[in-house]
């Protein structure tokens, strides 16, 4: 029997937009936004004191439910969890959209700098001016990888930009932008230097609902916009000069969606700190899933994304508990290797 | 200049003495606590700085003239957080002050092995650019299971935190005399592999055509970069960028000769890491940096700028 055709068309009524997606999308993205529920359920209800996974759904829910779990579940572990569950998000997205903009299977924020130079201005802006309030951060942190992807793409332009040495120039800067962090943390201030170093190893340990709604504007504002960009960014995939000939504004939907990219990173970096490997794994599995359209691998890349961080930030704590592991040196344990495996498996190219 | 860099080191310091009382304190140590700073802290400090920079940059010039490669170093490569990686090991499982060297070693080994193997496997053999990609995300994964150890044993971390950053203080010449021997023996053997590796360099079918054991040199070779890797890390931590830099200083002065080049390394590297101590020591009087973020602050760029101008594609 012959297939029925392999593309779903959305096009929202109200809207001018229309996305092409897979067909699996759908069916994916059900699938994987009931596994990041339930890995969010689980995530609240494991820890020292476990709560019974349906205590957790009915308080959540706001149903009857015993009011002995309510101050565990949403003062201490919900909004830790959801913190997770959006950087996640931020940091999938901004890798898909990295990698479909370089062409190169290898970029990701943290390869790049992009996460370093984040982290650089987070660090000195905890270290240097204490008294800021935690909302600033994803700002700052904005600007430190805005400034960072500027000098990437600057110092790797040689009369066109090249993949290869984009990432090496973004090794080298990733070097250089962490030994300022390191004189951050050695002038610092003995109070300041020990927060910035909780937050320095990429955990959403002791994250509260204070660390959660200054991130959430970000996201809603950069994951739509990388949505509607999508498209631009399909074509852009094909090549400078054919993308051109496609009517694309080639400089313009680019520094677009590295604005994207800046914000959606910066941003999540600013919360959890440097989570590794999310941004290179995330989009990867995503495209064994449904294929390498970006409307349907941006959303499913973002839920694989909250999957891989809510987990870890689970393994994390269950591991070795009473003592917890940050999340972030359980996915660059995982995602190290899978990143020397895709240089395994590119090594022809 | 190594004389007077060595001296310089001495000189300068938190505590400020005179020239004069320094010249005392090494020809008439009389005891006084200006003479105990000279001769205890300054000194064996000072030496370390220069044994350290110089098993490092020729480590860097041989890994340099093995691969083939102008951003090739122990550090880049992952082989020094490999080494420190095992030393963290080490600490933990609570060997003894000899066995850590022995743990450097095999840190160093099996990172460079790794790496190796990642960066030459495919179609076009051994390129700069995987090499290095290959050597960011093993550091990486190596960097990240050493702070998951540091984070699971509180004890380990208080022991090994300031040597963990790169840093030459608080070492004394005790901890200097049993590293001592590996680090002569790997000097040594690059001075003897200076022809093979000149040879190497011109390529791997021109080196088999002028009657080169080709595999033998890069074994002796690598074994060379493993100790004097090793011991490095093992003295002072992993300090980045002096095994980059300093070949390449070197090579713009001396040419593409390695015979010449491993002396020139040796000489450079213990004036540059001497000097990089000297100006960590002094930037923020009377708190000290940690040396390894002043060669990373140096070196980075010039990472950046060989990337920009050696890497065409």
């Amino acid at each position: 029997m012959q297939r029925s055709k392999p593309w779903l068309s959305v096009r929202p009524q109200p809207f001018p937009l229309s996305f092409r997606v897979d067909r699996r999308v759908p069916s994916v993205l059900i699938i994987l936004t009931l596994l990041a529920l339930v890995s969010l359920v689980f995530n609240v209800s494991q820890g020292e004191f476990p709560v019974p996974p349906l205590e957790v759904v009915k308080t959540m829910l706001g149903l009857p439910a015993n009011p002995d779990y309510a101050f565990v579940i949403n003062t201490l572990r919900l909004p830790r969890a959801l913190v997770a569950l959006l950087v996640g998000m931020g940091l999938a997205i901004a890798g898909t959209i990295l990698q479909g903009l370089t062409r190169n299977p290898l970029a990701a924020p943290e390869i790049i700098g992009i996460n370093a130079g984040a982290s650089l201005v987070a660090v000195a802006l905890i270290v240097l001016l204490p008294g800021v309030s935690v909302g600033w951060l994803p700002l700052a942190a904005f600007g430190g990888g805005l400034v960072a992807a500027i000098a990437i793409y600057l110092l790797a332009w040689d009369r066109g930009s090249s993949p290869v040495r984009l990432i090496l120039v973004g090794i080298g800067l990733t070097a250089f932008t962490g030994s300022l962090t390191s004189l951050m943390i050695t002038f610092g201030e003995i109070n300041a230097v020990s927060q910035a170093l909780v937050w320095l190893t990429g955990s959403v340990y002791g994250r509260s609902w204070e660390h959660l709604w200054p991130l959430l504007p970000w996201l809603v504002i950069f994951m739509p916009l990388s949505l509607v960009l999508a498209r631009d960014l399909d074509t852009l995939n094909l090549g400078d000069n054919l993308a051109q000939g496609l009517g694309s504004r080639v400089e313009w939907t680019r520094s677009l969606l590295l604005l994207c990219t800046v914000a959606l990173a910066g941003s999540s970096v600013a919360t959890a700190g440097t989570i590794g490997f999310v941004g290179l794994m995330a989009p990867h599995l995503a495209r064994q899933l449904v294929g390498p359209s970006h409307a349907g691998l941006i959303p499913v890349a973002a839920l694989t994304g909250a999957c891989i961080v809510e987990l870890a930030d689970l393994a994390g704590r269950l591991l070795f508990a009473p003592i917890e592991l940050p999340c972030g040196v359980i996915t660059a344990v995982i995602g190290a290797p899978y990143f020397l495996w895709l240089l395994y498996r590119n090594r022809n190219i | 200049m190594l004389l007077s860099c060595l001296l310089l080191s001495i000189l300068l310091g938190a505590a400020d003495i005179d020239s004069g009382t320094v010249w005392q304190a090494l020809f008439q140590f009389d005891g006084s606590t200006d003479h105990l700073i000279i001769r205890t802290v300054r000194l064996p400090r000072a030496i370390l700085a220069v044994v350290v920079g110089a098993a490092l940059a020729v480590a860097g010039a041989i890994t340099q003239g093995l691969t083939r490669n102008p951003l090739a170093a122990p550090d880049i490569l992952g082989i020094n957080v490999g080494a420190a990686l095992a030393m963290v090991l080490a600490v933990l499982i609570g060997g003894s002050g000899s066995s850590y060297v022995g743990f450097a070693f095999g840190g160093a080994a099996i990172a460079a092995i790794l790496v190796y193997w990642l960066g030459s496997m495919g179609r076009s053999g051994l390129t700069p650019f995987k090499l290095v990609i290959a050597g960011a995300a093993l550091s990486y994964l190596l960097g990240s299971l050493t702070t998951g150890i540091l984070i699971l044993s509180q004890r380990t971390l208080d022991d090994i935190r300031f040597w963990l950053a790169g840093s030459l203080a608080g070492q004394d010449l005790a901890g200097l005399l049993p590293v001592l021997p590996y680090i002569a023996v790997g000097l040594a053997g690059s001075l003897a592999l200076g022809r093979q590796l000149t040879l190497l360099s011109l390529g791997e079918d021109v080196a088999q055509g002028l009657g080169l054991q080709t595999i033998w040199v890069k074994i002796t070779a690598a074994i060379a970069v493993v100790l004097l890797a090793g011991s490095a890390v093992a003295l002072a931590g992993p300090i980045g960028f002096i095994g980059l830099v300093v070949p390449h200083i070197v090579r713009f002065g001396v040419g593409v000769d390695y015979r010449w080049i491993f002396p020139y390394a040796m000489l450079a590297g213990g004036i540059l890491l001497s000097v990089a101590d000297i100006a960590a020591r002094l930037v923020i009087r009377p708190q000290e940096l940690p040396v390894g973020i002043m060669t990373a602050l140096v070196g980075a760029p010039f990472f950046i700028y060989l990337a920009r101008s050696r890497i065409k594609r």
